[in-house]
């Protein structure tokens, strides 16, 4: 007892000072998170409820969630249901973004692994290899997307030009304008540009392996294919999981390739896409919050989800 | 069960030669060590026998048949290496039995041979646990239990102890001999740098030196006679004392190696060397006098018990002049 009032006489304990040290350390970056992401997240929310338009954005009135899904009887009697809930073109837009993800994050995925295990065996010019390997990631979006459009053209293109000479295909393709092929070129440039990236994340989780573990394994007479599937892969999966979430959160929110890529495109309009061209192009600012409010709330259920099912542990307690 | 034999191996990497022809005989049951200084090559030593990696030249048998080219796990070892080498996202028992598993072994057989390994090593209550969750002398004793679980010919341990605290290297030492004795037949070879190790658990010792043999011997002829000043140097501790120039000349020799343990102090003054106490150091059972007497060094002397001599005080020291070693010029002994 004696301890304690002589503890509390002297001020603050060493734990709770400790405690209000870390406060301070963190205070500027929880300001700064709170002016750049919380606030803007907010007004969106915010402005997604009411009439807002880029003309009148402080004259806007409090509608509820009428941009969402507002529902109307006429004097008819017939039902109307209106709002982004019922609007086709956003269903559009989240399938075609879902897709995006889903393709172009497990291709990443896979090519980023085997580029990564190729990185990681030992051999001459290794480091050449990794530093050439990041070129594509390097590039801005808006400078690969404009190359490839032109790779891509329809007319003097140099795939077409390619494919046309060696056969596999008899008449030019207009790779980014076909509806067919849009959402296909679009995957092509994303994967080709970010699959450095994930091969780099993978390429850190590889070289956590302990290499006498392999030696181990040999000793075992484990086949090396099996080495992959029992040691390395578990090994690696921490390092994978979180590498496939920060994809994920990057291919639900695409907008720049696609918007340089393959402009107005029904076949590729993304939730981004169509929620900028509703905000801008179209004036219905308020209806263009409402799907970006949308969308947040689904990169975030993907995200738990995913965490969840895959109980990836973020906050690093396994790595011992 | 088998004989080693290594006949005239090198190891290269690129224009570096590592191992430098090493002819030696590993018999059947033996418990072998390897030691030497870092660098020496004893490490690689072990690899080349594992087959973890490839003789660049000469000869390696196990029982008379050539297994230069043989992968590691057709060899019939096992080896524990100094970082364990667990893996370590399966428990203990799914280490142990990792090998048998994937051989497609029978699941009762494996179950068996993983039970009695934990058994010989008393680790049976940490069998569900994961290599993080123990301690580093409970994880070395897994990873001998797996080595175990393989039933190899020849079991081979890589620094095995580096990695734990005295204590605890003490007590391993220890379990690491009782298991010798459990399996007789098991050829064992072990890879050490420190020489008490050395000492306390070979039948026989191969003490390397910048890649080459530099003396094959039981723990006794090392310590009774050094073919070298280099091993005399190695074997023992603390140190041999090494004396020159006069010192030696009165000997008839170039070096006179004399081990602290052989020194006695002569109270009436009557001893061959005079000199003065600047240093010394109690263990207990054993007080370290260093001794200036006007060699290179102070003399190390090891006397036993309690002593109570001041620094600074004048002290005759008598060696035995049946425990003194004599060199050459070129390191060899004179005999």
């Amino acid at each position: 007892m004696t301890d304690l009032t002589l503890g509390r006489a002297a001020g603050p304990s060493l734990k709770q000072r400790r405690q209000r040290a870390a406060f301070w350390f963190l205070a500027p970056m929880l300001i700064a998170l709170f002016c750049v992401a919380a606030w803007p997240l907010l007004r969106t929310i915010w402005f997604s409820m009411t009439d807002a338009s880029l003309s009148s954005m402080y004259e806007a009135e409090w509608i509820g969630f009428d941009n969402y899904l507002s529902v109307r009887t006429l004097s008819s009697g017939r039902v109307v249901f209106r709002g982004t809930l019922v609007d086709p073109h956003w269903w559009n837009a989240v399938w075609n973004t879902v897709r995006f993800a889903l393709i172009s994050v497990g291709f990443e995925t896979a090519f980023g692994l085997i580029v990564a295990l190729v990185m990681n065996a030992e051999f001459k010019g290794r480091g050449l290899v990794r530093a050439a390997i990041l070129i594509p990631w390097a590039i801005p979006t808006i400078v690969s997307a404009k190359m490839w459009g032109w790779m891509l053209n329809d007319q003097f293109g140099i795939i077409n030009d390619i494919l046309l000479g060696v056969g596999l295909i008899d008449q030019k393709i207009a790779w980014t304008a076909s509806v067919d092929t849009a959402m296909t070129a679009v995957l092509i440039v994303d994967i080709w540009k970010t699959t450095p990236f994930m091969a780099l994340l993978i390429l850190a989780g590889l070289q956590m392996v302990p290499r006498d573990i392999y030696e181990a394994a040999r000793l075992d007479g484990v086949h090396p294919v099996k080495v992959f599937f029992r040691i390395t892969l578990p090994l690696i999966k921490p390092a994978l999981m979180v590498a496939v979430i920060f994809r994920m959160l990057d291919a639900l929110r695409i907008f720049d390739l696609v918007y340089v890529l393959t402009p107005n495109s029904a076949a590729t309009k993304t939730m981004s896409v169509i929620s900028r061209e509703n905000m801008i192009d179209f004036d219905k600012f308020a209806y263009g919050a409402a799907q970006s409010t949308l969308l947040f709330a689904i990169i975030a259920v993907f995200v738990s989800l995913y965490i969840w099912l895959g109980r990836v542990d973020l906050s690093g307690d396994s790595q011992r | 069960m088998a004989k080693i034999e290594l006949k005239n191996v090198t190891k290269s990497y690129g224009a570096v030669e590592v191992i430098k022809g090493i002819d030696l005989e590993i018999r059947k049951g033996e418990f072998m060590v390897f030691v030497g200084p870092s660098g020496c090559g004893k490490s690689t030593l072990l690899r080349l026998v594992s087959g973890l990696e490839e003789i660049t030249s000469g000869d390696l048998l196990f029982d008379d048949q050539k297994v230069n080219h043989l992968v590691p796990s057709d060899r019939g070892i096992a080896m524990v290496f100094q970082s364990y080498a667990l893996y370590p996202h399966m428990k203990v028992y799914d280490n142990m039995a990792f090998g048998m598993k994937l051989a497609r072994a029978d699941k009762a057989e494996t179950d068996r041979r993983v039970r009695e390994a934990a058994g010989l090593l008393q680790i049976e209550h940490l069998l569900d646990r994961l290599p993080k969750q123990l301690s580093g002398g409970q994880r070395q004793r897994v990873a001998i239990g797996r080595a175990i679980v393989r039933d190899p010919r020849v079991f081979l341990f890589d620094e095995p102890l580096s990695n734990l605290d005295a204590a605890l290297r003490v007590q391993t030492r220890l379990e690491i001999a009782k298991l010798h004795h459990a399996m007789r037949d098991t050829t064992m070879i072990y890879v050490t740098h420190d020489q008490v190790e050395a000492m306390t658990l070979a039948d026989r010792i191969a003490v390397l030196r910048d890649g080459k043999l530099e003396q094959v011997g039981t723990p006794a002829e090392l310590y009774e006679n050094p073919n070298s000043t280099f091993v005399a140097g190695f074997i023992g501790s603390p140190k041999m004392n090494f004396l020159t120039g006069s010192f030696a000349d009165a000997k008839g020799c170039a070096t006179l190696g004399a081990r602290p343990e052989h020194i006695e102090l002569t109270p009436d003054g009557s001893g061959e060397w005079q000199g003065e106490v600047v240093h010394a150091e109690d263990l207990g059972s054993d007080n370290y006098l260093f001794v200036e007497i006007g060699a290179d060094e102070p003399l190390v002397v090891r006397q036993p018990g309690k002593l109570a001599i001041p620094y600074g005080s004048q002290v005759s020291l008598q060696p035995q002049a049946q425990h003194l070693h004599r060199f050459g010029a070129d390191g060899q002994p004179l005999r």
